[in-house]
């Protein structure tokens, strides 16, 4: 395999040239703690491109996704001296939803960098796809010098006119005294409170200019504050209606993995016996293979998450914003529960589903207050039989018959198998999206890194290349992917290869955009405009063209073997899994929906 | 073969009684409440920094709210500017908008003033001057300026609430309007209240667990 060679980190000569000539202020460093340990921190800064990438080391960044270009090069060349690791990526695309996927598994915020105009516009689906996620990420963007800004100059684009709706905050760097401390601020914005995705745009005089500026250590404003603690008397009005409750449930949603309260919503579930539901960005937050675990709700949920969600009479929703594929219908979500609701963000509360005790609050210390604050667990024993009861009226099983073309859920099945609990799950946007959701046992969180609020089909490849670099290297990191969705971003291949990242990508081939042939099958009379993809490429070539392994299945004698060799392969692998083409999900609930009322097969939608 | 999965069918399924309504309030099906629309002010306290206005203003076109009238001007500290916004409410929604603001990061606060809050637009109006002491009475009717006048026209400034305002127009509109420009509404809370403090994060808990308490509208004076 190929060495990183493309990626920009000194070499050992530089390294000891740049040692020789280092003038080593004493001070000069601004005090931060993750300060990384290298020669090169200390230099004092001399333009604003360096102050840019001073800012990302103090932050502690390890990694940065992007493609080079005019306006952003003289970020790339003071970054050519730093220990920060750049990630060429084929796509901007990519290297958004590599960032994405890196902030998820991380924790951290994934960095992404773009030239201006359609290295910047190439970002943006990425960054939608973060900031409905409330994913931690940084887009650096280039952008034409000042002089000809609002000119329609040679690949301008008004990058932060383009990103205000989809971004937490962005900025437009116009000193070049201040431009490091605007990225320190972007990273910092980034984590603190909800996380979401912030951008800087850089024009290129100002990354030019000399500035012997040090950036600010990554500081959030002062106009921005976020309360940690609930009030105190909403906390024990909640205490009580849970304890007084007879058919609680918890709901969990990615908040709760963001918050990393994970741990603390487990030990009150499993205290008190409340059935736990998670939300899709919720996968991962409860152990699926818990007594207590509904696993996921919504509308390719579980037949009994959905039961349950439907009858609760007290719902303990945390760190879920009530999408709609999860409420359904609002008129006939949880209609006799009252609502305790715990989010950071206090435009979430009563934003979709009115809540009847709201609290303001990191997940994690609220959910610590409310079980300090409950004193005795509700009488729910014959709420848990019901539950269980419903887990086996409506189990998630499946026929695989052999004589058949492979069952997608058989393949989800004999990848969760093959791989350990701590494995990383990414996936594309379609129907082997919900069947991993719905057949993967997870349960770990940051293991399950997908597109939810804005579905953007193309995700799963990159990032899986992002959360590659941030996992451990004994975690192995799975791409379920469909065919449509891979078709969509697989030039990423060849990053994966040049780096030689351990990353196994499962098509499911089923020669459609299924989930679009579902829905025509099901509301469309059958007719599949556009839908027919049966001029697919055979992605085991196609990955080896590429210099990654290719692997292919065909029936169900093949499936546990060459899933095994895959997984052992030490680089990127494909495999080209030809599944049942007619397949569909199910459980549904049809769109606006009543969730107790999800379909099981076709003919009851 | 057989597609789907086993179980009982939807119709064989206990439901339950309960609903809804949009906002996901849950209420009772036979007594399904109504909202009584109402127009509130909101005053904002923002950094004085390029391209708030236009976070604030993409923030209610993107979220579908429904602003009657904006204003922003500079208040008597350099780096802050006031944004006085009158919003109506079709459906409940002013909470939403008054959280959704408060998430802009260059947005140092957010108040919804009460309903005796100093409410004052203006509006400049050029009329035909055909009748020069006709036009003059009403003008001084509503005690009106006159800034410009032409053989032909006359232009007057007025200034007060939004009511007098359109009294004023209707009126003056016997002799033949030309045309008005309008500024919308600005506000101050009356006495020692302050318009758009920062709130502690308490107040604004207390706040958002109070939210269907209030249920005043703010009528001009
Ligand atoms: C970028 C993008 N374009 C279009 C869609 C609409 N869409 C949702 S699911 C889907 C089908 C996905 O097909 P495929 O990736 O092959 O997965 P499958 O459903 O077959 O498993 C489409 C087209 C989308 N979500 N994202």
């Amino acid at each position: 395999m190929s060495e990183r060679a493309a990626s920009i980190t000194p070499t050992e000569e530089q390294d000891d040239e740049q040692r020789a000539d280092a003038e080593i202020t004493d001070g000069a460093t601004p005090e931060t703690d993750d300060v990384t340990e290298s020669e090169t921190t200390t230099d004092p800064v001399t333009s604003g491109a360096e102050a840019v990438v001073r800012a990302l080391e103090n932050a502690g960044v390890e990694y940065a996704f992007g493609v080079q270009g005019g306006a952003i090069m003289p970020v790339y060349d003071a970054l050519y001296d730093s220990d920060i690791t750049h990630v060429t990526m084929a796509h901007e695309q990519g290297a958004a939803h590599a960032a994405d996927a890196y902030g998820i598994v991380s924790g951290e915020p994934g960095i992404c960098l773009a030239t201006s105009g359609p290295g910047a516009t190439n970002l943006v689906t990425g960054i939608a796809d973060a900031d409905m996620d409330s994913d931690p990420m940084v887009a650096l963007t280039g952008q034409v010098p000042t002089e000809f800004v609002g000119n329609d100059a040679f690949q301008e684009t008004d990058t932060t006119g383009v990103t205000t709706p989809i971004t937490k905050d962005n900025t437009f760097a116009a000193d070049p005294d201040r431009v490091g401390s605007d990225v320190s601020e972007a990273f910092a914005l980034a984590s603190e409170g909800r996380p979401g995705p912030t951008l800087v745009d850089l024009p290129k005089d100002v990354t030019k200019s000399e500035t012997d500026r040090e950036p600010d250590a990554p500081t959030t404003p002062d106009t921005y504050e976020v309360q940690e603690r609930a009030d105190e008397d909403l906390v024990d009005a909640a205490a009580e209606r849970i304890e007084n409750s007879s058919r609680p449930v918890m709901l969990l949603g990615g908040g709760v993995i963001k918050g990393e309260a994970s741990e603390a919503c487990r030990e009150f579930a499993m205290e008190h016996e409340i059935p736990v539901i998670t939300t899709m960005p919720g996968l991962g937050a409860f152990p699926e293979d818990h007594e207590l675990s509904l696993e996921m709700a919504g509308m390719h949920g579980t037949g009994y998450a959905n039961m349950a969600i439907t009858h609760c009479d007290t719902l303990i929703g945390i760190g879920t914003r009530f999408d709609d594929r999860l409420t359904g219908g609002i008129e006939t979500f949880a209609p006799d529960a009252e609502l305790i609701h715990v989010d950071i963000d206090p435009a979430e509360i009563s934003k979709n589903i009115h809540a009847d005790y709201p609290l303001v609050g990191d997940a994690e210390t609220v959910v610590e207050q409310l079980a300090a604050a409950v004193d005795a667990s509700p009488e729910a024993k014959k709420w848990r039989a019901q539950c269980q009861q419903w887990k086996s009226d409506y189990s998630m099983a499946y026929d695989a018959p052999e004589d058949e073309p492979v069952q997608p859920e058989f393949v989800v099945e004999a990848l969760d198998e093959a791989t350990s609990d701590s494995a990383i799950v990414t996936t594309g946007v379609g129907q082997h999206q919900m069947w991993a959701c719905q057949y993967w046992t997870f349960t770990e969180p940051q293991t399950w890194v997908s597109s939810h609020g804005l579905g953007t089909m193309g995700y799963g490849l990159p990032a899986a290349i992002g959360a590659r670099l941030a996992a451990d290297d004994d975690q192995e990191v799975v791409c379920v992917d469909g065919d449509g969705s891979f078709l969509m971003t697989l030039q990423g291949l060849s990053v994966a290869v040049r780096e030689n990242l351990d990353i196994t990508v499962a098509v499911l081939n089923n020669e459609y955009i299924g989930m679009v042939r579902q829905w025509q099958d099901a509301f469309f009379e059958g007719r599949h405009a556009a839908s027919e993809y049966n001029w697919m490429p055979e992605f085991d070539k196609l990955a080896e063209a590429f210099g990654a392994c290719g692997f292919r299945i065909d029936d169900y004698d093949d499936v546990a073997e060459t899933i095994e060799a895959a997984i052992a392969y030490d680089g990127p692998s494909v495999i080209d899994v030809h599944i049942d083409p007619q397949a569909n999900v199910y459980p549904m609930v049809p769109s606006g929906g009543d969730n107790g009322q999800f379909a099981l097969t076709e003919d009851q939608l | 073969m057989k597609r789907g999965l086993d179980g009982p069918a939807p119709e064989e399924r206990p439901t339950p009684a309960g609903r809804r309504n949009k906002q996901g309030i849950r209420i009772d099906p036979e007594v399904e409440a109504t909202h009584e629309p109402r127009r509130t002010v909101i005053s904002a306290l923002v950094e004085h920094e390029p391209g708030v206005l236009s976070d604030v203003s993409g923030l209610f076109s993107r979220r579908q709210f429904n602003i009657e009238s904006l204003t922003v001007g500079p208040t008597d500290d350099d780096d802050r500017a006031r944004i006085t916004l009158v919003v109506e409410e079709p459906d409940p929604g002013i909470e939403q908008v008054k959280k959704q603001l408060r998430k802009l990061v260059p947005v140092i606060s957010v108040r919804e003033l009460a309903p005796d809050a100093m409410r004052r637009e203006l509006a400049l109006v050029k009329v035909d001057a055909a009748d020069p002491a006709q036009v003059n009475a009403v003008a001084d009717m509503y005690d009106a300026k006159t800034v410009d006048s032409s053989p032909e026209t006359a232009t007057f400034e007025i200034t007060g609430a939004r009511q007098k305002i359109e009294a004023a127009i209707e009126t003056f509109s016997q002799f033949g309007i030309r045309e008005i420009s309008r500024t919308g509404t600005t506000a101050l809370a009356r006495g020692t209240d302050d318009t758009a403090a920062p709130m502690s994060a308490t107040e604004s808990a207390a706040e958002t667990a109070n939210q269907q308490d209030q249920s005043y509208t703010a009528d001009d004076d």
